[in-house]
């Protein structure tokens, strides 16, 4: 029997490995992409795209699925199907599970669930033994088992020595480290940015300086071991500063921000929106243009998205005790579509930083339409228009700041592996 | 009386900061409360303005002063009224905020008073019920009521409030009663100065309308009035003063302090008085202390809040 080809007809192709920018098709088969021919075979499975974009699959690399334990927030299948539906074809998932996924069983437990999944699943191991910021977690093991990056996400290491050996010894496993940076004695009880619209709302804030101090120890400790690092969800003028300045000076760093740092400031919490309360905190005016700068100039690799699924248990409550975290798998995209319609970036950049950049420092596959290359593809209708309206969501979390949002730009076809996951096309 | 101009309504169906109201609104409520003051010095201290009417007193955190100055203003006013006391970790318990406040919603009462060690937890209230909210103090967000009484009190003494000089010295970060009085005041047209050590200073205090003094004789200079805030014990997570001692050194009000203000400056406290820390016993019960008063108004006022939320203009029950 012969396999069928899937062939995306009349599209616009956007590959920043290759650098190519151009009109055509794209031909998928047997799970990767393959030289298109003369004329279409028989038995093939066409997409007349009228011009849509044809770009590599979208790679998410800060996802909290939260499985296992907390499975009435998320599931490997449901965060992955809203990750499908969001036009990616790859999640990392952070290791704040429970139990925390510092060892190999569990790294195994999610990949197994993630078999059936609509979009490939990264685990992240923990940086320490249950996140407790004590003593280093198996890294070997973890990696033996599929974990691609290491990271105590949702906590800082605050033992700024075990940090030191973390990054030491995942270099030796060729593992990733990924620092959420936070100086929690600045930042404890804090439940939104410090500054006018603390003081108006009469909330304890997190200022800036509780990420930039820590930010700062991240880039001085992978100079001194010549390791690199990855700055999770920057939120910062100042750490953004700080990074970009490592980065000059040869630095072995990658930073990620995510699209409701470069869209929402701190006015979002104005009525107590709870949709609005994540760490870090949504900032100012001023540091919202400088994360779009350094989408701009390079200083930022990733776009991620932090997705941080939650119910309303932990969300229909007082703003300071309502849980940390927004959904964003469905949302990214046309959020970060904005930023090209908008003259910061352009269409190239937009899929390095949400494909080719996650896949390069994650070192997985993907991020190119490369021939041979996986057949993990995303087709981006950047016209499509729709109300994110919370009826319509994947994801079991329905905390988003972004509902009722008239958004623009959908993923209208996801392809992982071959496989179709997500059709929107009319 | 026979006034052509269009007549003033009060829409506010909750009471839930300073923040929402106009100064013509404040104007208001201080008069509606004037009017109300004389009931309670009659001998039959009583009302039956809201007579009918439920009034649940929902307080998560301890209070006696205010949660005792709402009750005997709505019983002069003769509406029905419950205290519950609720642990402010009531989710511990299993029981949401929310949930709790869809029980008493199914009971059915006209007004809920909520003090909540969270700001912002009465706007959230107000969204569940149909009863009418009033915010008894959330967290480090707001205590209208306070702010109220306070700008009432004032008013009876210097006869106006736009053009005063008013000092606010203390803890203003975590001080909702400073909040609130510096929003009021200043959208009655005072001159609002706060003092205090930097570490009892929010970010951007200028944005809510007072002006940050470097030291507490500058606050008070010419002042008209002063009010000093209850000192807390120190954090234990957080240190912000050294101790006690060293901080009514540097900033408790006192005579020689008060030589600096205007000679018939009126001195203000919320209550409860750390004696001897943020003011000292000579001044608190000296000349130009109107501390009781702030209490007796108390009742005066949240008597007028009770009754405006309740709608039931012109039948105030001669």
């Amino acid at each position: 029997m012969k396999t069928m080809i899937t062939i995306l007809q009349n599209g616009r192709l956007i590959d920043p490995v290759s650098g190519i920018d151009v009109s055509g098709d794209l031909w998928l088969e047997n799970g990767v992409i393959i030289p298109a021919r003369e004329s279409f075979p028989e038995n093939s499975l066409v997409f007349d795209l009228q011009g849509k974009w044809i770009v590599p699959g979208l790679i998410d690399m800060h996802v909290h699925l939260r499985d296992p334990g907390e499975e009435y927030k998320e599931t490997v299948a449901s965060g992955t199907r809203a990750a499908a539906a969001g036009g990616f074809t790859a999640v990392a998932c952070m290791p704040n599970t429970r139990p925390v996924n510092d060892n190999a069983a569990v790294t195994r437990f999610i990949l197994e669930a993630a078999r059936s999944a609509s979009a490939r699943v990264y685990p992240v191991g923990a940086i320490s033994k249950g996140s407790h910021g004590e003593g280093l977690a198996e890294y070997g093991e973890l990696k033996g088992a599929g974990a691609v990056a290491v990271t105590d996400d949702g906590l800082p290491v605050l033992d700024s020595q075990l940090m030191r050996r973390a990054l030491e010894y995942a270099g030796s496993h060729d593992l990733l480290v990924i620092s959420h940076s936070e100086e929690i004695a600045l930042s404890r009880n804090g439940s939104m940015n410090e500054g006018v619209v603390s003081t108006r709302l009469g909330l304890r804030g997190i200022p800036v300086a509780a990420e930039s101090i820590m930010v700062y120890r991240e880039l001085a400790l992978a100079e001194l071991t010549g390791q690199r690092i990855h700055i999770a969800h920057v939120s910062t003028s100042a750490a953004t500063d700080l990074i970009r300045r490592a980065k000059a000076r040869g630095v072995q760093v990658t930073a990620e921000t995510t699209p409701h740092y470069f869209t929402l400031t701190e006015e979002a919490v104005a009525e107590y929106d709870t949709n609005a309360k994540m760490n870090p905190p949504l900032r100012t005016e001023a540091d919202r243009q400088a994360i779009r700068e350094g989408l701009r100039d390079g200083t930022f690799d990733v776009i991620a998205t932090d997705h941080a699924p939650h119910s309303v248990l932990e969300k229909e409550l007082e703003f300071d005790q309502a849980a940390n975290g927004i959904i964003g798998l469905e949302t990214s995209l046309p959020l970060s579509l904005n930023l090209v319609r908008e003259g910061v970036i352009d269409a190239m950049r937009l899929v390095e930083l949400m494909s080719s950049a996650p896949a390069r420092i994650l070192r997985v596959q993907g991020g190119t339409l490369a021939v041979g290359s996986v057949a993990d593809v995303t087709v981006i209708d950047p016209e499509r228009e729709f109300i994110y309206t919370r009826d319509s969501i994947l994801s079991k979390g329905k905390n988003s700041p972004f509902l009722d949002w008239k958004l623009r730009g959908k993923a209208v076809l996801t392809i992982m592996g071959g496989r179709i996951t997500h059709n929107a096309m009319e | 009386m026979g006034n052509v101009k269009e007549k003033y309504r009060f829409k506010h169906k909750h009471i839930l900061g300073i923040e929402q109201f106009s100064a013509a609104d404040i104007f208001y409520i201080l008069d509606t409360a004037t009017s109300f003051k004389e009931i309670s010095s009659r001998n039959i201290k009583k009302v039956p303005t809201l007579r009918g009417k439920t009034i649940i007193n929902f307080f998560f955190e301890p209070s006696t002063r205010t949660r005792l100055s709402f009750e005997i203003a709505a019983k002069r006013m003769s509406a029905d009224t419950f205290n519950i006391a609720a642990s402010t970790s009531s989710a511990q318990k299993g029981e949401t905020l929310i949930d709790t406040a869809c029980n008493l919603q199914a009971m059915n009462p006209d007004i809920i008073i909520i003090r909540h060690s969270s700001s912002g937890a009465p706007l959230l209230l107000s969204r569940y019920v149909n009863a009418a909210i009033i915010n008894a103090g959330d967290g480090a967000h707001e205590h209208p009521s306070q702010a109220l009484l306070d700008m009432m009190t004032v008013r009876e003494h210097k006869g106006k409030i736009e053009g005063l000089k008013v000092a606010i010295v203390g803890d203003i970060t975590h001080s909702r009663v400073a909040h609130s009085n510096i929003v009021g005041f200043t959208k009655l047209g005072a001159e609002v100065r706060v003092a205090g050590p930097a570490t009892f200073m929010p970010p951007h205090i200028d944005t809510l309308g007072a002006r940050l003094c470097k030291n507490v004789e500058d606050a008070v200079r010419d002042a008209d009035v002063v009010m000093a805030l209850r000192i807390q014990k120190e954090r234990q997570d957080d240190p912000l003063i050294p101790s006690l001692r060293e901080y009514s050194q540097f900033y408790g009000i006192n005579r020689s302090l008060l030589r600096y203000a205007s000679p018939d400056v009126l001195i203000m406290h919320p209550g409860p008085i750390n004696r001897g820390v943020e003011m000292s016993p000579d001044v608190a019960d000296g000349p130009g202390s109107v501390i009781l008063e702030q209490v007796t108004n108390g009742v005066a006022v949240r008597m007028a809040l009770l009754y405006l939320v309740m709608g039931t203009e012109g039948s105030k029950g001669e």
